[in-house]
Formats: C-alpha cells, structure tokens, sequence
C-alpha cells in the first residue's frame, strides 16, 4: 500500500505541475496570438486547465466537495466561450 | 494485493495520462504556426484530458470507501460542449479570413457559413423600407 500511495503522489505531483504549465503556456499564447480565434482559444484551454486543477485539488484532499465548482466552472466556460464568439461573429450576443 | 491498492495504482496511472494529454495539447497551442491547426490540438485536452482526470477522480473515491459515480456528469457536459465551442472558433477564423475559405456549394448556396441566402436579404430589404 505504501508504494501505491507513493507513485500516486508522485502522480498528483506531475499532475499539478503540467497543468500549471499548460496554464502558463497558454497565457503566452493569449497575448501572442495573432487573431481572435487564438485568443478565444486560450481563454478556453485555461478555463478546462483551471477545471483539471479543481478536479486534482479534490483528489488530492480526498473530498468530494469540489465536484459543484468543477461542474459550475465547465458550464461557464462554455457560455463565455459561445459568448465571445458569437460577438465576433455578430456584433451582438443576443440578437 | 487487494482491491484498495489496485484502484490506487490506477489512480495514479489515470493522472499521468491525463497530465501527458494536457501538457501535449498546450504545447501543440503554442507552437502549430497555423489558427486552424491551432484549434485542433486544445480539443484533445478538453475531451481525454480532463476525461483521465475525471476518471481518477472517480477511480480515487472509490479506493477511499465512498464511491460516487457523478463525476460523469461533468464527462458529458464536456463531451457534449467541446464540438460546439470548437465550431465556433473557427466559424470566428474562416469569417475573419485568418485561414483557408472553403470553397462555395457546386449545386445549392445555402449552407456555407460566409454566403447569406437570397431569401434572407429580401426579408432584410424588406423590413428596412
């Protein structure tokens, strides 16, 4: 048991840290990026990235609490997304 | 080796995959050269992504006593929203001319995203006078 406690450490280690970095790398490419569709893009890659870490938090601390946030976060997500693009599209969100 | 270590060891095994497919499709972000290409390698970390992780978060309940299935909620919102968003982004590249216009319709004109049908432009001129 207590190796399968420690490679699942290790796991939840390497876990934080590649979605912090998906995080970082794609802030640089929201600022980089040459058109609106990167920029939308990114927003919505962070917003699934800070989805993962919510869901590793909850692992990590063993609680199930955090299941209401990831599931409030994912549903934001999504609106803003179809929200920026609709006006990009349109000029109006709702018409 | 009981059920408890098992479900531990898959834990872990559902996290690294889940980190490797996230740490993969933000690079692909930031390195294809392309906006269209761009928008193929994020979907990769909304849909098995978060789905490993979502996984492990299930696999993870059930080794500590109380199990719960509910996390697959989320795995449907997101499996059902990921195709949406995805086409929108890029109706938002192909009407901003940052990529490729697909070629217009050989028989019927409708359907392309760039082309307004007849029937709508005379709805228009019509509620303009």
């Amino acid at each position: 048991m207590t190796s399968a406690l420690g490679l699942l450490n290790i796991a939840l280690v390497i876990a934080f840290v590649s979605l912090a970095l998906g995080q970082v790398l794609s802030m640089v490419r929201l600022m980089l990026g040459p058109t609106y569709g990167d920029r939308i893009l990114a927003l919505d890659t962070m917003v699934i990235n800070a989805l993962g870490l919510v869901v590793v938090i909850g692992i990590r601390q063993g609680v199930q609490i955090y299941f209401e946030v990831s599931l409030l976060i994912a549903m934001l997500g999504f609106v803003s997304t179809v929200a920026l693009a609709r006006f990009i599209l349109r000029g109006d969100i709702i018409e | 080796m009981t059920l408890d270590v098992i479900a531990t060891y898959a834990t872990a095994v559902f996290l690294l995959i889940g980190s490797g497919f996230v740490i993969v499709g933000v690079i692909g972000l930031l390195k294809f050269n392309d906006p269209m290409t761009r928008l193929h390698a994020p979907t990769k970390v909304g849909t098995i992504g978060i789905g490993m992780l979502l996984l492990a978060s299930m696999t993870h309940a059930f080794a500590s006593g109380d199990g719960s299935l509910h996390e697959l909620l989320i795995m449907a919102f997101l499996f059902v929203t990921a195709p949406i968003s995805a086409n929108f982004i890029a109706k938002v590249n192909i009407h901003s001319r940052t990529c490729e216009v697909p070629p217009s319709p050989s028989r019927d004109d409708t359907w392309s995203t760039l082309k307004s049908p007849d029937l709508d432009q005379e709805i228009k001129g019509g509620v303009q006078e």
